[in-house]
């Protein structure tokens, strides 16, 4: 799931201070699960944020919808006929939702209520972690299941460097060495051998380098 | 044990303290309570295993919230007691208006009056 | 190992002899005479100099500049590269650079994450990994070309180094990773500096164990300990 986390409260007061009647939107999915945009996150941040304002006594109208996505068109839509009623928009979805209001609702200001961080997985409730940068190109199959751009603090494809020590990375004793992990699994899969072939020099075009990137599937596309 | 306690306070049920979010705080102070307190079992003695200590970590976020909108954390607090510890619940309760009428009132409901004058 | 380039390090190295090399790292400012001066004193003791990479990603003269100032006095420096700072592009265009300038050794290294050192919020790099970059110098001075495949005017002759660190973990890779260097095409190896005897010894054995060291120079780091730090005996 994509990552994300709550925003200061001072941070979001700052930003919508100026208006006079927001809605705050939620999204039903990635931020729901991370505890970061959902349901409840837009319940406790509005409530919040009525309370700032009428104690500032600054006029301050806050609204609240969750939507089930706010990366695809028809979830969006159903705010059509009410968005024109609100000065901003607070999006608590991730930077891609967020983006895709803004687009939708031109005349719209939209503002991000959360800190989009990465595409990770659920370790435990309360502690996220990343696994993919979406570089565009696995290399899963050569590296045991174990990614060594999203967890190499050096996205080394010949690791470890030598700043690896008892299977922590040199930046810090609660991260994990990717290498050591990758070795481990190479030993568990009875493929060790396999370390000593050198990753070639990875193209990274497929990645942020090459620029902004699309997916487009004729077979499926209307 | 017909123990008194003071009739300001409205008590409202729950099956377990765990069932309290972060929201029904809020909410009880957008509604003009000038205080809330949150009364769970023992530590360690929940039913639900860990129902008072998700409690005690809502209230602990609800009253960070309160003092970055103004409102005021430390009107908000939890207490730990057993089901036989009438008397301590009669004290807490005690404790607790004397704390929040030394605070006076919530803010909000003069920020309402004022809004509505 | 036959001798490939006019480095007076690996002319010595190829005859058998003991190497040593003594590592200079460049001041934190524009000032040439602390990389001079510093030459001076072990300029008779040498072979040659190694010039640090903003070393702990502190930020300093780079390299290749002092290593020039070696140069001009008549000095075999050896550039140290790290691959955190600059992509494909400028690292094949500092070779050059240092080519130009007739530096005829290089050391292909990682470099420490940038957390460490006085700008932890900047981007990192890492379009290449060390072992990379080995492949690319090698690529650069025995095929005449660039890593897109043009061909280079006056190739680089850079006699090509890596590191390794005898004491890192996981052990049980550190033989197959100083082979993987070699195969990449490192032709020296300088080694983290080392305080203990008996695990170098076992990582010698090892490499002897695989016959790399008929394929690789390797040069044992060591570090004398500063007045405060001596261990009471």
């Amino acid at each position: 799931m994509i990552v994300a986390d709550k925003k200061p409260i001072e941070e979001i007061i700052d930003m919508i201070k100026d208006y006079e009647k927001i809605l705050i939107v939620g999204c039903n999915e990635c931020v729901t699960v991370c505890e970061a945009g959902g349901k409840k996150e837009v319940g406790v941040l509005a409530s919040a944020l009525r309370m700032y304002f009428m104690n500032q006594g600054k006029k301050m109208d806050i609204d609240e919808v969750t939507l089930e996505r706010q990366c695809d068109h028809e979830y969006l839509e159903e705010i059509r006929d009410r968005i024109d009623q609100y000065d901003a928009v607070l999006s608590l979805a991730c930077g891609a939702g967020i983006q895709f209001m803004a687009e939708k609702y031109f005349h719209t200001p939209v503002y991000p209520g959360v800190n989009t961080c990465f595409m990770g997985v659920t370790e435990e409730r309360g502690v996220w972690s990343e696994r993919c940068q979406g570089c565009g190109q696995c290399i899963l199959g050569q590296t045991a299941g174990i990614c060594p751009i999203s967890r190499c603090a050096k996205r080394l494809l010949n690791g470890p460097c030598g700043g690896s020590t008892n299977g922590k990375c040199e930046i810090s004793k609660d991260l994990d060495c990717a290498w050591q992990l990758i070795v481990d699994r190479l030993k568990e899969l009875d493929r060790l051998d396999d370390y000593e072939q050198i990753a070639p020099i990875k193209d990274w075009s497929t990645e942020r380098a090459g620029g902004p990137r699309h997916v487009v599937r004729e077979d499926v596309r209307q | 044990m017909r123990l008194r306690y003071p009739d300001t306070i409205r008590i409202v049920r729950v099956p377990c303290t765990g069932k309290v979010d972060v929201l029904h705080i809020l909410r009880a102070f957008e509604k003009g309570a000038d205080g809330v307190y949150v009364v769970g079992c023992m530590e360690g003695d929940c039913r639900f295993e860990n129902g008072n200590l998700r409690a005690r970590k809502r209230v602990a976020q609800a009253r960070e919230l309160l003092d970055k909108v103004g409102i005021g954390g430390e009107r908000v607090k939890m207490f730990n007691l057993s089901s036989g510890e009438g008397p301590r619940f009669a004290e807490y309760a005690v404790e607790m208006t004397e704390k929040i009428r030394a605070l006076g009132p919530n803010p909000i409901k003069k920020a309402k009056e004022k809004r509505a004058a | 190992m036959s001798t490939q380039t006019p480095s007076k390090l690996e002319k010595v190295l190829d005859s058998g002899a003991l190497g040593v090399t003594s590592e200079c790292g460049p001041p934190r400012g524009s000032d040439p005479e602390a990389i001079t001066k510093k030459a001076e004193m072990i300029r008779d003791y040498v072979d040659a100099i190694n010039i640090t990479d903003n070393q702990t990603s502190v930020t300093r003269l780079c390299s290749l500049a002092a290593c020039i100032h070696l140069k001009q006095m008549g000095l075999d420096p050896v550039l140290q590269m790290v691959v955190r700072d600059r992509n494909r592009i400028a690292l094949q265009s500092d070779i050059l650079g240092a080519a130009s300038f007739d530096i005829y050794n290089m050391l292909c290294l990682s470099g420490d994450h940038q957390q460490f050192g006085d700008n932890p919020q900047g981007q990192n790099v890492f379009d290449l990994d060390s072992m990379q970059l080995i492949q690319t110098v090698r690529y650069m001075r025995d095929e005449g070309k660039f890593l897109g495949g043009d061909e280079i005017k006056r190739p680089p002759r850079m006699f090509v180094g890596a590191a390794a660190n005898p004491f890192a973990d996981p052990f049980e890779i550190r033989i197959p990773r100083l082979a993987k260097k070699v195969a990449a095409g490192a032709e020296f190896i300088q080694t983290q500096c080392i305080y203990n005897l008996e695990k170098f010894e076992e990582w010698m054995k090892l490499t002897r164990d695989r016959g790399l060291h008929e394929k690789v120079h390797i040069l044992a780091g060591v570090t004398p300990l500063s007045p405060p730090v001596w261990p009471s005996i």
